[in-house]
């Protein structure tokens, strides 16, 4: 309680302390980024005592397939977090946008009565996720509507439109160029592993070094503040919004292309996942907080512990009971590990 | 930039920054009529009135956040910038809002540089070149601030001076600072204040907006006085006494209502609060005291003396590491404000917008929220009950509000206050702990607030006054001087202010530091 009687004391003395007070400081930030290494390396060690597979390259390259497609939405949801803003639609983008593609790609499900050519699927896709995001945005940031309930409401929308074009029905037979991003592989490594880490290298970068990445961190933290400082937060709110659903677009295309087919219910409950990873690894709820490698270590620690758990024999039935524990014991985990309340 | 002395310029200079005929209206509120200021390059000026005067509109509207329905605003002589030119107004005109304007979660040199970080190569933002920039910003200002702390991490005064820098670094030479004191103790606002006379030496000029007339007759040279949106006065601060400065402020002649103190206060009186071997936070000092029925006692000490936790344990608030609470000779379970509420403790926060009132719900909701009882039977609350018991309070503290139905957040700071203790006096308390009770609150209601203290002395209520402002201590009956924790010393009524302030910076007690 004395620290503000100790800052007046002579100008000498305090610039001396301040020195080492910025080293100390910057490591303890850098560190905070570093929080779930250990759990993540721990975890790791557990796995290869449950089963020596768990080690093996091809269980590691398995892992971060089937979480490069979720990992994506987190990092999309992460953007938005950040923010300060949150979006619930992103699941249900997830599976709509590679699911307007097929049905209008598809030569067996004739939407417009004559089938577009194949190459369009995947720009479709992402036209679609784009489109959703705009829509979003509008809702949110130009008509000031509340955000949960909007983007809870454009979930079930968005869920329904599946399932009318679909007619509950699992799209098939997609065009090859649809399937290549989750079933190609480059140096034995499959692309959508490849794109997952891109993207998280990216966005580490952007909101590092640039001045629209400081700027989410800016209107998350004091909106007022941010506009104080000229920052255009309504136009920053709203193409991140649409950035996040064109990145959950491209996650659901590489689970398409992995399952090569669209279910109805494809991305149906992916978001409490979402969340869960963003918030392990770090992501305030409340917006200005939190970095990419976190929210990058968090989705990854979820989807290890369930490898192990695979791994270890877990009866399939026990599953969403676990993955909901998973989640839980993550959060106290990394509560653990990295000493600072989420809030 | 002329060299400025301390003494008021010749009026022929072009002025800094000039208002002429600005009114402003809110829909039917009139804010502004035909008001103005002119302020002289280099010289501190003084911007004082009750809430409600005008004064934060004048700021938005030198500032251009807002414009004025009608009337001009120049700077050294031109015209000001259109309202979309925010980078114009920036070079112009600094302010240092009541609101802090740092996000929490940035670096001290990231809020420096915000929206305009440095970059290197390409669009990448250079961390390093930005860290030096900041760095050498506050060297040159000579700010002892770590450039890579995070704002979250700083206390107000350096989150202020942080502002301040800001301002700075955008070349300006024009900074308003809005209530720049309200949050700050007495040796940090010494400090603000030898560094705005030493910016005040170099040519800036600054607008100073305060509550307290006595930082005005410190730090200024000129004043100008608002009342009721209308420019009243502007003159040489010397050449105004206090008493006309109120007067001026508030329309009549000043209600000079030093509250009456008693000394000595019956020691006759049964003991209402004891507070033994009190320990509030870790490594302090045992505390010890007691207050006597229809005692009023000072407990003052600067901002990180410890005097809030104190007073936070007493209530309930803050769970103390040792020692008992005994209200009437029952003791209170530490850490439960209910415990200390039902043995008769009521209380005051510090701040009034997080702990003191629900801005969203009506004046009557807050004032009767501890006191379900009173105005419900079985858990089904009498609206017409409460209303009442609030029309009572709202006319007892002179509340300005149409009626109860109000929500508090609509109400001025003066009388979002009143709600705030009217909500504290509605349990009838035994004992009455005040957490800087007058903390941005205009004279008025400053006065108002103080007047319900003599009357709960009246009535027999034990007064806790928490706070290291001279006006709220002088109610007192005896005030206790806390620093770094400890109670260092005890003054009857009558003592003398230099001693007292003294006494909370830590001079001359036993291991003197400074």
């Amino acid at each position: 309680m004395t620290n503000i009687s100790d800052t007046a004391t002579s100008d000498v003395e305090v610039s001396s302390s301040t020195v080492v007070a910025a080293g100390r400081r910057l490591r303890l930030a850098r560190l905070r980024d570093f929080a779930l290494v250990p759990a993540v390396l721990g975890v790791a060690f557990v796995g290869y005592l449950v089963n020596p597979v768990f080690l093996h390259k091809g269980n590691l390259i398995l892992i971060l397939q089937t979480m490069s497609e979720v990992g994506i939405v987190v990092l999309a949801e992460s953007l938005i977090l950040i923010a300060g803003r949150m979006d619930l639609s992103l699941e249900s983008t997830f599976g709509l946008a590679p699911g307007v593609a097929a049905w209008l790609v598809l030569p067996n499900a004739p939407a417009l009565g004559s089938h577009l050519p194949s190459w369009t699927g995947v720009p479709i896709t992402l036209a679609v996720g784009a489109l959703v995001g705009a829509i979003n945005g509008l809702l949110i940031v130009r008509s000031r509507l509340n955000g949960f309930i909007v983007t809870l409401g454009m979930l079930i929308v968005l869920r329904g439109l599946l399932t009318g074009i679909s007619k509950g029905q699992t799209f098939f037979n997609l065009p090859h160029s649809m399937l290549w991003v989750g079933q190609a592989r480059w140096l034995t490594v499959p692309v959508s592993v490849w794109l997952c880490l891109a993207l998280f290298g990216a966005a580490m970068f952007v909101l590092g070094y640039t001045r629209a990445g400081r700027a989410l961190y800016a209107i998350g933290g004091n909106r007022n503040a941010a506009r104080a400082a000229g920052i255009n937060v309504d136009r920053v709110l709203w193409l991140t919004l649409i950035v996040a659903s064109t990145l959950a677009a491209l996650g659901g295309l590489m689970l398409t292309g992995r399952l090569a087919s669209v279910a109805a219910n494809q991305g149906n409950g992916y978001i409490f996942t979402v969340f869960a990873a963003a918030v392990i690894g770090g992501i305030s709820l409340n917006g200005g907080k939190g970095t990419m490698f976190g929210a990058f270590t968090g989705v990854l620690l979820l989807y290890m512990i369930q490898d192990v758990l695979t791994l270890g024999g877990v009866n399939a039935e026990w599953i969403g009971a676990l993955d909901g524990g998973i989640i839980l014991l993550a959060l106290v985990l990394s509560r653990i590990t990295s000493g600072q309340a989420q809030d | 930039m002329s060299v400025a002395s301390n003494a008021p310029a010749p009026v022929e200079e072009t002025p800094a920054a000039e208002a002429h005929g600005i009114t402003k209206r809110y829909g039917g509120t009139v804010a502004l009529q035909d008001a103005g200021i002119v302020i002289t390059p280099g010289t501190t000026h003084a911007l004082v009135g009750r809430n409600g005067a005008g004064k934060s509109t004048l700021v938005s509207i030198l500032t251009g956040l807002e414009s004025a329905d009608s009337g001009e605003v120049t700077f050294n002589g031109s015209p000001a910038p259109g309202l979309t030119d925010r980078e114009g107004w920036r070079r112009r005109v600094a302010c240092v809002y009541q609101k802090s304007t740092i996000i929490p979660n940035l670096t001290v040199a990231e809020n420096l540089y915000l929206n305009r970080q440095p970059r290197g190569g390409g669009s990448a933002i250079s961390w390093r070149r930005m860290r030096r920039q900041a760095s050498d910003l506050l060297d040159t200002w000579h700010l002892t601030i770590d450039v890579d702390a995070y704002a979250s991490d700083l206390n107000v005064e350096q989150r202020q001076l942080v502002e301040i820098a800001r301002a700075l670094s955008y070349e300006t030479r024009f900074i308003i600072l809005d209530e720049p004191t309200a949050q700050l103790d007495r040796a940090a606002i010494n400090r603000l204040f030898e560094r705005i006379r030493g910016l005040q030496r170099q040519g800036m000029t600054f607008l100073f907006i305060s509550h307290h007339l006595e930082e005005i007759y410190e730090i200024c040279q000129r004043v100008t006085v608002f009342r009721d949106a209308r420019h009243i006065l502007t003159d040489d601060v010397a050449a105004v006494p206090t008493r006309d400065l109120v007067a001026a402020m508030t329309g009549e002649a000043a209600p000079h209502t030093v509250p009456a103190r008693r000394a000595g206060a019956a020691a006759s009186e049964p003991v209402i609060l004891e507070v033994e071997d009190l320990v509030a936070v870790l490594d302090a000092p045992r505390a010890n005291f007691r207050l006597r029925r229809g005692e009023v006692v000072g407990l003052a000490g600067g901002n990180g003396s410890g005097k809030t936790q104190i007073a936070e344990a007493i209530v309930g608030l803050r769970k103390a590491r040792s020692g008992t609470i005994s209200v009437d000779g029952h003791r209170t379970k530490p850490g439960h404000v209910s415990s200390a509420l039902r043995s008769g403790v009521a209380f005051v926060p510090q701040d009034r917008h997080t702990e003191g009132y629900v801005g969203g719900l009506s004046i009557a909701e807050n004032v009767t929220m501890t006191v379900p009882k009173l105005i419900g039977t079985r858990g089904v609350l009498s609206t017409k009950r409460r209303d009442a018991l609030a029309r009572k309070l709202i006319a007892d503290l002179s509340v300005k509000t149409p009626g109860p139905e109000l929500p508090v957040s609509s109400l001025s700071g003066g009388n979002q206050q009143k709600v705030v203790m009217g909500r504290a006096l509605a349990s009838k308390p035994k004992v009455l702990v005040l957490i800087s009770p007058t903390a941005g609150v205009d004279v008025r209601s400053k006065a108002t607030l103080l007047g319900v203290v003599n009357e709960m002395r009246a009535l027999g209520t034990a007064v806790l006054v928490v706070s290291d402002e001279l006006d709220d201590l002088r109610v007192c009956d005896r005030v206790l001087a806390i620093f770094r924790g400890e109670i260092v010393r005890e003054f009857e009524a009558g003592w003398a202010d230099n001693e007292l302030v003294l006494a909370m910076e830590g001079v001359g007690t036993t291991d003197d530091e400074h």
